[in-house]
């Protein structure tokens, strides 16, 4: 097996999802047969992918094709096909899971998305993904010799194997035609400050029982607290009290934090669905017969109000 | 405008999901299926560009007999034809999907396809980037607004914590995001008028397999559910248990 890793850098160092990324590459093969490959990135922080254990790193050198999905789908798979790799794995943020299909097409390979578990039996890959939103989980085996899977955020924790190392770095320049520039991307807007609540590791979630958006604020304080991202229920969205970018659920987001906290949220199933694969669930609610404490290893039967604010200081008292 | 949107046919949000005797699909006796949330999205979109600048609307799903209940109701929504490819679904993986809408789409040629972002049952999410690679036209997904000119449209998608401001000429294919555009509740006399709208049926082509599911199940759940009050002391154990038995801060 000889597996192609696609991986991004963000202010001077890998994405964490690319350090995970090739953390599950190493699930497949071993670092000898692991290359990642960047667009138009940093040489030293490229080279770091060596301790995640990727032997080598090459860059392709072309800087205007940043968020579009069809130019780096065409520069992965050309380089996959005139280097004869066989498997591609990518993260599935939202580059990722535009890119991924493509490369199948191209490579004609299986396609499995969102993996949360990968096992090799022999030549075969089998990849395990949640379906619909979590409620399930299916495990499918990729039938064609060439394979690309692309993982869900913070499953797969990126480990150090080779402290220190780097990899073996090149760059190379890939021809792009008209059609693979077809989407131009013309600006990009992210709030720098903000973290999306699919790769945050803590998640504070806020529901109705908040009653008034302004009362939002102790959710976001408490995320600030934890150094987490605000995330709400369908029911708060609706409402327009929050953008759908927060919404965790079967309609929203589907999220696996380290931490989520569920504050006056009930717990309906389809917001069960988006976050039930969370490591540690704490929920705060007032009815001790909500749904959300069937599935909470802490839950405070207490109101909001008050608890949210105490928990705040507390937590801030520890920092 | 010559207008294209794939729909499919889901279990409702809210529905109990239950492995079936296979072990390999879900059970779906008892259980309500709708039309994907998302997709009613893409078919409001869809509707108000054909009432603004004219054209002809079909929907299209690759999937058994049962799913002509949603193809009414896009019809219903304003659609004005279906094609209904004949599948069995268990036996199909997206890829599967995919090359049987693009064996329509060549021949419909349609200026511009919707769809949801993602269908709520395996989440997937590849459609649209599949249908891009193999018609070799422009995707773009998780769209919260379009803005349409001749020939090209520009818009804004999500990404992570933020948003892209795209471009792309036409034809091209759309992702929608939830809340593009409300979607419309048909009326009696737009569902009764559905009902003589053509659904053109049509027999899939037979694809090998590039994935296969070996085994459904229901994830674990092994939770501490230990429950506190709103005490300060609770307070304080609540912190000391995310602290030394969860390590999260």
């Amino acid at each position: 097996m000889k597996v192609l890793v696609l991986i991004e850098e963000h202010k001077g160092s890998l994405k964490r999802s690319s350090c995970e990324a090739i953390t599950a590459a190493n699930h497949l093969t071993t670092s000898d047969n692991i290359t990642a490959l960047a667009v138009n990135s940093n040489e030293s922080t490229l080279k770091s992918a060596g301790k995640y254990g990727a032997s080598k790193v090459v860059n392709a050198n072309e800087s205007s094709v940043k968020g579009e999905a069809p130019a780096i789908s065409k520069i992965i798979s050309d380089y996959a096909s005139e280097n004869s790799f066989d498997t591609v794995v990518f993260a599935a943020d939202s580059i990722g899971k535009e890119v991924a299909p493509r490369v199948s097409v191209k490579l004609e390979a299986g396609y499995v998305s969102d993996c949360v578990r990968l096992e090799v039996n022999g030549s075969d890959v089998i990849a395990t993904k949640p379906v619909y939103a979590g409620k399930a989980q299916a495990k499918i085996k990729i039938n064609t010799s060439n394979k690309v899977l692309s993982l869900r955020p913070n499953v797969f924790t990126a480990k150090i194997v080779a402290e220190g190392s780097e990899a073996s770095y090149s760059e190379f320049t890939p021809s792009l035609d008209d059609s693979s520039r077809s989407v131009k991307i013309t600006n990009i807007s992210v709030n720098d400050g903000k973290l999306d609540v699919v790769e945050a590791d803590i998640v504070v979630s806020g529901g109705r029982g908040l009653k008034e958006p302004e009362n939002f604020s102790l959710v976001e304080n408490l995320a600030s607290a934890l150094g987490g991202a605000v995330g709400a229920s369908r029911a708060v969205v609706d409402a327009g009290w929050r953008p759908h970018s927060e919404q965790v659920g079967q309609t929203g987001k589907t999220v696996s934090p380290s931490l989520y906290v569920a504050c006056a949220i009930s717990g309906a199933v389809q917001h069960l669905a988006g976050m039930s694969s969370s490591k540690f669930i704490v929920a705060i609610n007032k009815d001790a017969d909500a749904p959300i404490f069937k599935i909470t290893d802490y839950g405070i039967v207490g109101d909001v109000f008050e608890v949210l604010p105490k928990l705040t200081e507390k937590i801030k008292a520890r920092n | 405008m010559n207008i294209l949107v794939c729909v499919s046919r889901v279990p409702d949000t809210a529905a109990k999901i239950k492995v079936a005797s296979d072990n390999k699909s879900v059970e779906t006796t008892g259980v309500k299926f709708i039309l994907n949330p998302y997709d009613e999205y893409a078919l409001e979109e869809a509707i108000q560009l054909k009432e603004s600048k004219g054209g002809e609307l079909t929907v299209i799903t690759v999937a058994g007999d049962e799913a002509t209940d949603i193809l009414r109701t896009a019809l219903a929504m304003g659609a004005d034809k279906a094609v209904h490819i004949k599948a069995n679904q268990l036996d199909n993986d997206s890829y599967f999907v995919a090359k049987n809408i693009a064996n329509v789409a060549k021949e419909l040629n349609p200026d511009i396809i919707f769809l949801g972002k993602q269908s709520i049952d395996f989440d997937s999410f590849q459609l649209s980037s599949l249908l891009g690679g193999l018609l070799d036209l422009p995707s773009v997904d998780v769209v919260s607004s379009i803005n349409y000119s001749d020939g090209s449209i520009t818009g804004e998608k999500d990404i992570e914590g933020g948003k892209e401001t795209f471009e792309t000429s036409l034809p091209a294919i759309i992702s929608v995001q939830k809340g593009i555009k409300e979607p419309r509740y048909p009326k009696l006399p737009q569902i009764m008028k559905a009902k003589q709208k053509p659904i053109d049926v049509k027999v899939a082509e037979q694809t090998s397999a590039r994935t296969e599911i070996l085994e459904m199940t229901l994830p674990e759940k092994a939770r501490a559910g230990k429950i506190l009050t709103g005490s300060d002391a609770d307070i304080d154990e609540l912190v000391r248990l995310l602290h030394e038995d969860a390590k999260v801060i």
